[in-house]
């Protein structure tokens, strides 16, 4: 048989200039795009992406605060300083009274009446500074649960009954909310991993043994995907999760709220894995490895899936946030996660009390950890997507 | 026509029986027998209930019974009897509460879509036509901004700000004089001046993946050669964008409304909760924590089957303006 390729169009299209241009600019840096390696150059298309980059970045923040939660919280999450109820974000200062330049440092806030509105709230004394320091001595903990210490990212050297730092402010019960997110970090941004990965080993199962197989297999998961997805998600899960036995240890909610999100989760991923297994199950290499008698299970592990990986691995990305979204709302609703544990969702119950709400509006900033956390997971996914096919043309 | 209709409500008769299964297993799962639990609780409260009561009602729900016994006489009763079984908590049959909230959520989520639509088509094919524009930019920023603000958080910033600012509360559907009253005139429209606040954020949340779609179709038809040939034939650039383009660049909309359905009755239901709308969610939400399982149930039911009925509607009119999909098989 000859070759029965058209022969390629003279005029690029946009995006061959586009991947002309990125090739021109990879080679000049001194770097070879020729014998790069597929991750090299999946890198170098990442790299181009800028919101990506600086998503991931944010990312790895978020990530390291969840597993080092202890060490970046000043305070013990659970801590209530009664002084401080409904405290407002500490104000940081850089310049005193006086108009002299300083490291940052807080003034001594008390509560106390405002001269002005007459309306109690706290005031700062300008006479009594402390300055903010990094690595603190604070409460005591187990840095991974294995080394004891009782160092902090940063605090003021005294006691948070005689001075706090409430970066975010102070609940109804005085505790601060910036310790409370740091720690809520380490469960809702779990759940989120933990959740996409049983709904990936769901859908590469049963979307691939669809796609693979085709035919009524085929329809069948096809109709189940269908049919799983015309239930409103919300009402499902409340349900379902109500249905948790309220004597569950935290770890058990956990896991029990993660496979209950993963149930519908499984079909987004199924969706691109069987599209992905469609389009694979026609090429040559595949072909090729079926007449040199390659078994099945052989061809799917070793030909199909490392080509199509760097797919699955950015519909992972953004399949992510729409956990976390979840799990925030079904805890929020009092029906997933309960205190004591603590999650976005959790800490964000503080804000369904107008009192709450009106008084301190800062209650919702573990809302916007969700927000930035979401946005951050689609510009990454987003990137990871472009990236995916490093020899799309 | 009638055989592609009649084909797909058949169809649709075992995703119903799907779904039903699906609610009755919801109902079933708390531990215990509900009725139990509610003969205990009236004992705590000091009332007096007739072994006979009991024993009718156990009957009534088949009780004790093979679990597929209790299934039958539970849709069964539903379906020929429209008995969809009893509130524990309000003391009422739950057809007489569900009623005007399925309606009142039907409504919202219904205005929620044709305004999501009506915001999304615009933006979408003026971000296609003015690619890489400074609006462009600014349309892609915001709608990001729907897809990471959850429905729920923007509703919570609504009311401090109205709460605060305004003086006002938001929450609710009617005002104070019409929460009980019959349906009149008046009453509907002092719902829709309530409706707009929960109706705006359910359509932001649906708007962003709107623009976001019709924008990715569309700049895929406007390279086809059919819109170049339009254009050199002298055909106004407007009348040539909405009336080929965009018509085709539409269609995953409408073949995708059971979808927007299912998440705008999710997102409702979180609404509701936050501003305590007159809807299904706040009542199913309470349902399930007092484990009113009937009541939990049938939400879920009703909720589920309307989507199905809306994919169907949304199905016959796809198939009414496109030939081709009538007469595949």
């Amino acid at each position: 048989m000859t070759d029965a390729r058209p022969i390629p169009d003279q005029t690029p299209t946009p995006d061959q200039v586009e991947s002309q241009a990125l090739d021109d600019e990879i080679l000049s840096g001194g770097e070879n795009v020729y014998v790069a390696p597929p991750w090299k150059l999946m890198w170098w298309r990442f790299r181009k992406h800028k919101m990506a980059m600086v998503s991931a970045v944010i990312l790895i923040l978020f990530y390291f605060t969840a597993i080092f939660c202890e060490f970046v919280a000043p305070y013990d999450p659970d801590a209530s300083f009664i002084q401080y109820k409904y405290a407002p974000p500490t104000k940081i200062h850089i310049r005193d009274a006086e108009g002299n330049f300083r490291a940052p440092f807080i003034y001594q806030t008390q509560r106390g009446i405002d001269p002005q509105t007459l309306q109690i709230g706290y005031v700062e004394d300008t006479t009594t500074r402390y300055t903010i320091r990094f690595f603190v001595p604070g409460f005591e903990y187990k840095l991974l649960g294995l080394i004891p210490t009782n160092i902090h990212l940063f605090g003021v050297p005294e006691a948070g009954e005689k001075q706090g730092v409430f970066l975010f402010g102070a609940d109804r019960l005085g505790r601060d909310m910036f310790s409370r997110i740091a720690y809520g970090a380490r469960l809702s941004l779990s759940l989120g991993l933990v959740g996409v990965f049983i709904s990936l080993v769901l859908g590469v199962i049963l979307g691939g043994i669809s796609g693979y197989f085709g035919g009524w297999v085929d329809t069948l998961v096809q109709r189940t995907i269908e049919f799983i997805r015309t239930i409103p998600t919300i009402p499902l899960w409340m349900t379902l999760s109500a249905a948790l036995p309220v004597d569950w240890p935290i770890t058990r909610v956990y896991f029990g709220i993660t496979v209950i999100l993963s149930l519908v989760g499984w079909t987004f991923m199924a969706r691109v894995v069987r599209g992905r297994f469609l389009a694979m199950r026609e090429e040559d290499f595949v072909l090729a490895a079926r007449l040199n008698g390659a078994t099945e299970m052989r061809i799917i592990l070793r030909h199909m899936v490392p080509s199509f990986l760097s797919y699955i691995i950015a519909a992972l990305t953004l399949a992510i946030p729409g956990m976390i979204l979840a799990e925030t709302g079904l805890s929020f609703l009092g029906l997933g996660l309960r205190p004591p544990a603590i999650s976005w969702g959790v800490l964000l119950q503080e804000a369904m009390n107008l009192r709450s709400l009106v008084l301190s509006p800062w209650v919702l900033t573990p809302g916007f950890a969700v927000v930035i956390s979401v946005l951050a997971f689609n510009f990454v996914g987003d990137g990871l997507r472009d990236a995916a096919d490093p020899y799309a043309r | 026509m009638l055989v592609y209709i009649a084909r797909r409500v058949l169809l649709m008769i075992p995703t119903i029986f799907l779904i039903s299964i699906i609610s009755f297993v919801a109902i079933q799962l708390p531990p215990g027998d509900f009725m139990t639990s509610y003969v205990a609780g009236l004992r705590t409260m000091g009332e007096n209930i007739e072994q006979e009561a009991i024993d009718n009602l156990r009957e009534r729900y088949g009780l004790g019974q093979p679990v597929y016994v209790q299934y039958i006489k539970w849709i069964s009763g539903i379906i020929l009897r429209g008995d969809w079984g009893q509130s524990m908590e309000w003391q009422k049959p739950v057809k007489d509460l569900i009623g005007e909230r399925i309606l009142l959520t039907v409504v919202l989520s219904l205005v929620s879509l044709l305004v999501s639509w009506f915001i999304a088509i615009p933006i979408g094919v003026y971000s296609a036509t003015h690619q890489y524009s400074i609006l462009d930019y600014v349309m892609s920023i915001i709608s990001f901004i729907g897809v990471g603000v959850p429905g729920f958080l923007l509703a919570l910033i609504i009311m401090y700000f109205a709460q605060t600012r305004l003086n006002l509360n938001v929450g609710g559907l009617f005002s104070q004089e019409y929460i009980n009253a019959p349906w009149s005139v008046e009453r509907v429209i002092d719902m829709l001046k309530h409706l707009w606040i929960p109706v705006l954020i359910l359509a932001v949340e649906g708007t962003a993946g709107g623009i976001r779609t019709t924008r990715a179709n569309l700049l895929d038809e406007l390279n086809k050669p059919y819109v170049e040939l339009a254009r050199a034939k002298g055909l106004s650039e407007w009348k040539l964008i909405w009336k080929y383009p965009v018509r085709i660049a539409l269609n995953p909309f409408f073949s995708t409304v059971g979808w927007s359905l299912a998440s705008l009755i999710s997102g409702a239901t979180l609404i509701s909760v936050v501003l305590s709308l007159q809807t299904t969610g706040p009542m199913q939400l309470r349902a399930l924590t007092s484990q009113d399982m009937y009541l939990a149930g049938s939400f879920l039911l009703i909720l589920s089957v309307l989507t199905v009925i809306g994919t169907l509607i949304s199905d016959i009119l796809l198939a009414w303006v496109d030939p081709r999909i009538r007469l595949e098989k």
